[in-house]
């Protein structure tokens, strides 16, 4: 192969008003509205979406799976953040 | 107390056996890796060269309707190409190796594409059979034990449904229309009901891969479970239609409540695995000239990004 690749882009569709943008997947483009350009064609042919990001995949950072347990463990022990852990006399209402 | 000490390729087959998901950044064995790259490479190269009999019919589709749906058809084939090749990225392919493998004949497509489409029929067949086959073999895999592949099919599964109704529609209207169409789709029927048996690969016996991707659920059914099902769901379908299946061993079974069939060419299925179909040699030549025609809008594009980046800085 004589040259690059053109580079790697992730796309985030937000499927209607309202709701957030996720994660759909990636594409290769050679600069920001190529990319958005593929992206509609990708993945909105069905009109999937209302709106897209693109961002380039070497700008995301991601946890280190190997680490998850020892670095979500801060909120394994507080199960007083959840309502449930409350008790609640049986004639309160509306809480 | 006797504490286990699990391997990492024991613990990482725990997390298989509970159907828990493996993404892309999680540890995996090799074996595991290359067995996934080469499958979703595999099956993106079939999307992609899968475009070709069918571009053949675009310029003739018989109206305007249906040049229309035909060509949304194939775009969705590129773009299920597309969703493949991104998810085999997840797992460190490059898309230019993938890309090379296919057009030097080092990876494989599914020989499906090696047999010529001949008449408008045959495009009722490419989606009523082809992709009715492809559909049994996809919809296991929406449940595949990598997490990016699985997200991928649930795509390629939603828009696939489409694509086998408009080729029901093509042999239905042909069925019903005079008896020179009615004999054109039961000629391509013919032609395309035993390559389409095919699809589901080799026979359980004689499939080495099947045990070790059944262990890590990669697959979920084995190739004669597809094939018995397939039959099962398409001689109704056929019969629907007045066409006689080309299969004098064919006959309803009613102890195991499904339909018993004659053996397939195995011959003629290893020969165009081997690349002595009848248009493996075209259909690897349209795709490399595609490619090398295409070589210079790819340059110029990264040419010009890196212009407009420059100029930005400046």
């Amino acid at each position: 192969m004589t040259q690059s690749e053109w580079p790697l882009w992730e796309v985030f569709i937000r499927s209607k008003q309202g709701l957030d943008h996720k994660h759909v997947g990636s594409l290769h483009a050679a600069d920001a509205a190529m990319a958005m350009q593929n992206a509609r064609d990708v993945y909105t042919r069905r009109l999937e979406g209302v709106s897209i990001w693109v961002v380039e995949s070497r700008h995301i950072h991601a946890s280190n799976p190997n680490d998850a347990a020892a670095f979500f463990d801060p909120a394994a022990d507080k199960v007083y953040r959840h309502p449930t852990f409350f008790e609640v006399p049986d004639s309160i209402k509306h809480m | 107390m006797e504490t286990l000490e699990l391997t990492q390729e024991e613990q990482f087959q725990a997390r298989i056996d509970a159907d828990e998901r493996i993404e892309p950044k999680d540890w995996m064995p090799e074996a595991y890796r290359k067995t996934l790259i080469r499958q979703i490479s595999q099956h993106a190269h079939s999307e992609l060269v899968g475009m070709l009999p069918e571009g053949n019919w675009i310029t003739r589709a018989p109206s305007l309707k249906r040049k229309a749906i035909l060509l949304a058809k194939v775009q969705d084939e590129a773009g299920h190409g597309l969703y493949l090749y991104s998810a085999a990225e997840t797992l460190g392919a490059s898309r230019d190796q993938m890309l090379a493998d296919l057009h030097s004949g080092k990876a494989k497509y599914s020989s499906i594409f090696n047999y010529p489409t001949l008449s408008w029929a045959d495009i009722g067949c490419v989606g009523w059979l082809v992709d009715g086959a492809a559909i049994l073999n996809q919809v296991p895999l929406c449940r595949t034990s990598y997490g990016p592949y699985a997200r991928a099919m649930v795509r390629v599964c939603k828009e696939e449904s489409f694509h086998q109704r408009q080729g029901f529609e093509i042999m239905q209207t042909l069925c019903e229309g005079a008896p020179e169409q009615k004999a054109m789709a039961q000629e391509a029927f013919n032609r395309w009901w035993w390559p389409t048996l095919m699809m589901f690969g080799p026979k359980d016996a004689e499939s080495p891969n099947t045990e070790r991707s059944m262990q890590w659920r990669i697959k979920r059914f084995t190739n004669d479970e597809l094939r018995q099902k397939f039959v099962d769901m398409m001689v109704p379908q056929a019969e629907f239609l007045g066409l006689t299946v080309p299969d004098k061993d064919l006959h309803w079974n009613e102890d195991k409540k499904a339909y018993d069939f004659g053996e397939v060419d195995w011959d003629e299925f290893w020969q165009v695995v081997k690349g002595n179909g009848l248009c493996n040699h075209d259909r690897l030549q349209a795709r490399v000239q595609a490619h090398e025609d295409g070589a210079w809008v790819r340059e110029a594009a990264l040419a010009h990004a890196k212009k407009r980046a420059e100029k930005a800085i400046s």
